[in-house]
C-alpha cells in the first residue's frame, strides 16, 4: 500500500472497510461495509487523510472509482435493480471481496 | 459515528433546496483568501475540510457555507501560528 502501484484492477470485486476514525477521511459512511466493483483506476494522489493535518500526503495512494448496486447500499431500495452509485475510494479503504 | 458532514443517505422528508444565491462580497473575499493561502501552500483543501468537519454539529448546521470556511480559515491560521486570535480580534475591532 505504501507505493503507488495499483493493487486492484477494473472488474475486481471489493468491500469497503467499516472503519470509523475520528480523523479526517473521505470515504462516505453509506459506502462502508458495502461490496462494489472497481470500474476505474483513477491514479495515485497524495493521501488526503494526511494532507488534512498539514503533511505532504506522500507517498501517493491509489484512488479507485467503485460501482455499487443501489440495492446493495440502501436498505429497502425501491428503484431499478440496474441502478448504480459510483464513489471514489482510496485503496487503503478497500479489501478483496 | 458519522461526522456531521457525512450526510449521504441520512433519512429525511425535506425536499432538496435547489435555490441558488448571489455571493456576497465577503463570501468572494473568503474564497479568494483561501485560494491565496492555497497558492502559497499555507493551507491545503483537505485541512479546510478537516476543520469544517471539526465544527460542532450546532455550528455546522447553523453556519452558511462561507461562514464555515471563514471559521475554518481562522482556526487554521491560528493553528499554524500565522496569526493569533488576538490579532484577528483586534483587526475586527479596527475595521468595525
Amino acid at each position: 500500500m505504501s507505493d503507488a502501484t495499483a493493487r486492484y484492477a477494473p472488474g475486481d470485486r471489493v468491500r469497503v472497510l467499516t472503519d470509523a476514525p475520528t480523523t479526517h477521511h473521505r470515504t462516505p459512511g453509506y459506502a462502508k461495509g458495502r461490496t462494489a466493483r472497481i470500474t476505474v483506476v483513477c491514479g495515485a494522489f497524495p493521501d488526503p487523510e494526511k494532507r488534512a493535518y498539514g503533511s505532504s500526503g506522500l507517498p501517493r495512494v491509489c484512488l479507485y472509482r467503485v460501482e455499487f448496486d443501489q440495492s446493495e447500499v440502501w436498505d429497502g431500495y425501491r428503484g431499478s435493480p440496474q441502478d448504480k452509485v459510483y464513489v471514489d475510494v482510496y485503496e487503503h479503504w478497500l479489501e478483496p471481496a | 459515528m458519522a461526522g456531521v458532514h457525512d450526510i449521504g443517505g441520512r433519512p429525511t422528508d425535506e425536499p432538496i433546496d435547489r435555490s441558488g444565491h448571489e455571493l456576497a462580497d465577503w463570501e468572494r473575499q473568503t474564497d479568494a483568501l483561501y485560494r491565496a493561502l492555497s497558492e502559497k501552500a499555507l493551507v491545503y483543501s483537505d485541512e479546510l475540510r478537516r476543520c469544517n468537519e471539526a465544527l460542532s454539529p450546532e455550528q455546522y448546521e447553523s453556519l452558511s457555507y462561507y461562514e464555515r470556511w471563514s471559521a475554518s480559515l481562522e482556526a487554521l491560521l491560528t493553528e499554524k501560528f500565522i496569526l493569533t486570535t488576538q490579532e484577528i480580534d483586534q483587526k475586527v475591532l479596527d475595521l468595525g
